[in-house]
């Protein structure tokens, strides 16, 4: 009887998650020539990287430099959601707070409200006549005009990861047995050396985790830059939902999907060298 | 420990401010979300006579729920089926049952767009819309909740099966009678899990729905251009305070549990 779940789920997994693969693979390296023949091709990756079709003597870094620009953004946010992240989870796990669940219940609740709302309730808090600005005009101190600009989009995508970078760091270091610090002050260790070199490695779990789940959905994501960027920040995300849904070319936007997927495997391999436990943990589903 | 409190506290005002000022501003008279006109509930009042958000409430709370319902029997099946796997398989099942939460989700929600469209040719009949949503929801949750189950399953003795069997009963009743109750945590987790997720996806749902099925995200998500409407920083009021009060609920009797368990 337990043996009979197995094949159905592998006929699930073959239909609903490899064949989409599949056929994301297989428009990336196809094309069709004007008699209606489809055949196999690189132009789309070619595109890509040149930025112009083959043959044209045009050379520009357009596509290559919205990757870089995506992937910039997603590093900026996850440096500033570790820097701030840490010592989140670092005072929340540490002695000084007995009721932890209520802490924690305060880092999970927001995420209760859709993303999209909490986002754009920014605008209203950021914007020129808005609620920042009336309360340093108050103060007497200089308007802030932030909106839209590039400190704006950071807000957005720093307030969305947080929790995300937070959480795992907190579970890792809550794991800790507070025996190995007691230890390593007994044979002489003083604060920063406990920290740096007993501590902080063996939280690595947590922060590789938290990484995982901010840097990619990060470079991924269209929305918040969207919402808070006044529309002029275009992704790889942007790039890929116009390949699809406005330009209608599969083929180039299959292509972008594959070099995302590569970019996936490769900052997967990249972290799990730094880490010595298995850590599978999702994303930010943002 | 002042300064460490100080921090936690600035942090926590971070994630909070833009909540506050959205449930305040729900009961703002004027459109404005920086003036105050005065107090007034006409946000409210006229949220239940807008169709467009009632329609997409209704479709994400029945996508959130078959969803669900379809996602945790699939994965709980599933979860048992891989852990009688031999290694081998297992391993590479569970790789593939890891895909769909390690990439990032717009390659998800179009490559899932490719295989409905490639099916609606083949069958020649049908769209893009509530049923594919549905399809996708399903596809994006299963994985969480094998995720969930499948530690309740290594917890378990593995010969409480056999013993149920050779007790004399039929194999689907040893698994509702004793495998079922061992994981059932596991699974309320993973439903919880993939009912919030459910909920709150926009990705997904963006590229995988059609003919004008719009779930709340997207509808909020094609609001934004012309700028949002204060009935959905009214709805979203709703929505917080009432997982507030349940959780709340919750919390008390757990309380109230343990009280009576210490007695």
């Amino acid at each position: 009887m337990k043996r009979l779940f197995a094949p159905p789920y592998v006929v699930w997994l073959t239909i609903f998650v490899v064949l989409p693969l599949l056929l994301i693979g297989y428009y990336s390296i196809t094309a069709i020539d004007a008699a209606g023949n489809t055949y196999f091709t690189l132009r789309h990756f070619r595109l890509f990287f040149e930025g112009t079709e083959p043959g044209q003597p045009f050379f520009s870094r357009l596509y290559v430099n919205v990757a870089i620009r995506s992937l910039r953004l997603a590093l900026l946010t996850t440096v500033i959601t570790f820097v701030l992240g840490y010592p989140v989870a670092y005072i929340m796990a540490g002695k000084g707070f007995s009721d932890k669940s209520v802490l924690l219940f305060l880092f999970i609740a927001p995420m209760w409200m859709n993303f999209l709302v909490r986002t754009y309730a920014w605008l209203a808090i950021l914007s020129r006549h808005g609620i920042l600005n009336t309360f340093l005009t108050w103060l007497g101190l200089p308007i802030l005009d932030i909106l839209f600009r590039d400190a704006a989009v950071l807000l957005g995508m720093v307030y969305n990861f947080l929790p995300f970078m937070v959480l795992p760091i907190y579970t890792a270091l809550k794991k800790m047995d507070p025996k190995v610090i007691e230890a390593a002050q007994d044979l002489g260790a003083n604060s920063p050396n406990v920290f740096f070199r007993v501590v902080f490695p063996l939280s690595m779990p947590g922060v590789i985790s938290g990484i995982t789940m901010v840097f990619m959905p990060a470079a991924a994501t269209f929305i918040i830059p969207n919402l808070l960027g006044g529309g002029q920040y275009f992704l790889l995300g942007n790039l890929v939902e116009q390949q699809f849904l406005r330009v209608g070319n599969w083929n180039f936007g299959s292509a972008i999907a594959v070099i995302m997927i590569m970019m996936m495997l490769v900052s997967t391999v990249f972290l799990s060298r730094f880490n010595k436990e298995e850590v599978r943990e999702g994303g930010a589903r943002i | 420990m002042i300064g460490k409190k100080l921090y936690l506290g600035l942090i926590i005002f971070f994630l909070y401010a833009p909540i506050i000022v959205l449930m305040v501003f729900s009961f703002n008279y004027s459109r404005s979300q920086a003036y105050w006109a005065g107090f007034s509930l006409r946000w409210y009042r006229e949220l239940f006579t807008d169709d467009q958000i009632i329609r997409a409430i209704r479709n994400t709370l029945l996508i959130a729920v078959f969803s669900t319902l379809a996602a945790t029997a699939i994965g709980s099946a599933a979860a048992v089926g891989i852990s009688k796997l031999g290694r081998r398989y297992k391993a590479v099942v569970m790789s593939i049952t890891q895909l769909p939460v390690m990439m990032p989700d717009i390659v998800t929600g179009i490559s899932l767009r490719l295989l409905f469209i490639f099916a609606i040719r083949i069958i020649g009949a049908g769209n893009l819309g509530f049923g594919t949503l549905l399809l996708s929801h399903i596809t994006f949750n299963v994985p969480y909740v094998i995720l969930s189950v499948t530690p309740k399953l290594r917890q378990m003795d593995g010969n409480l099966y056999e013993a149920a069997l050779d007790l004399g009963s039929s194999p689907f009743g040893a698994f509702v009678k004793v495998i079922l109750p061992e994981v059932w945590p596991g699974v309320v987790t993973g439903a919880l899990l993939a009912f919030t997720l459910s909920i709150d996806d926009f990705m997904v749902s963006f590229f995988t729905t059609g003919s004008g099925v719009e779930n709340l995200s997207i509808t909020i998500f094609s609001m934004a251009r012309r700028g949002i409407n204060p009935r959905i920083n009214a709805l979203s009021t709703i929505i917080f305070v009432v997982i507030m009060l349940l959780l709340f609920l919750v919390h008390k009797r757990d309380q109230h549990l343990a009280r009576k368990n210490a007695d």
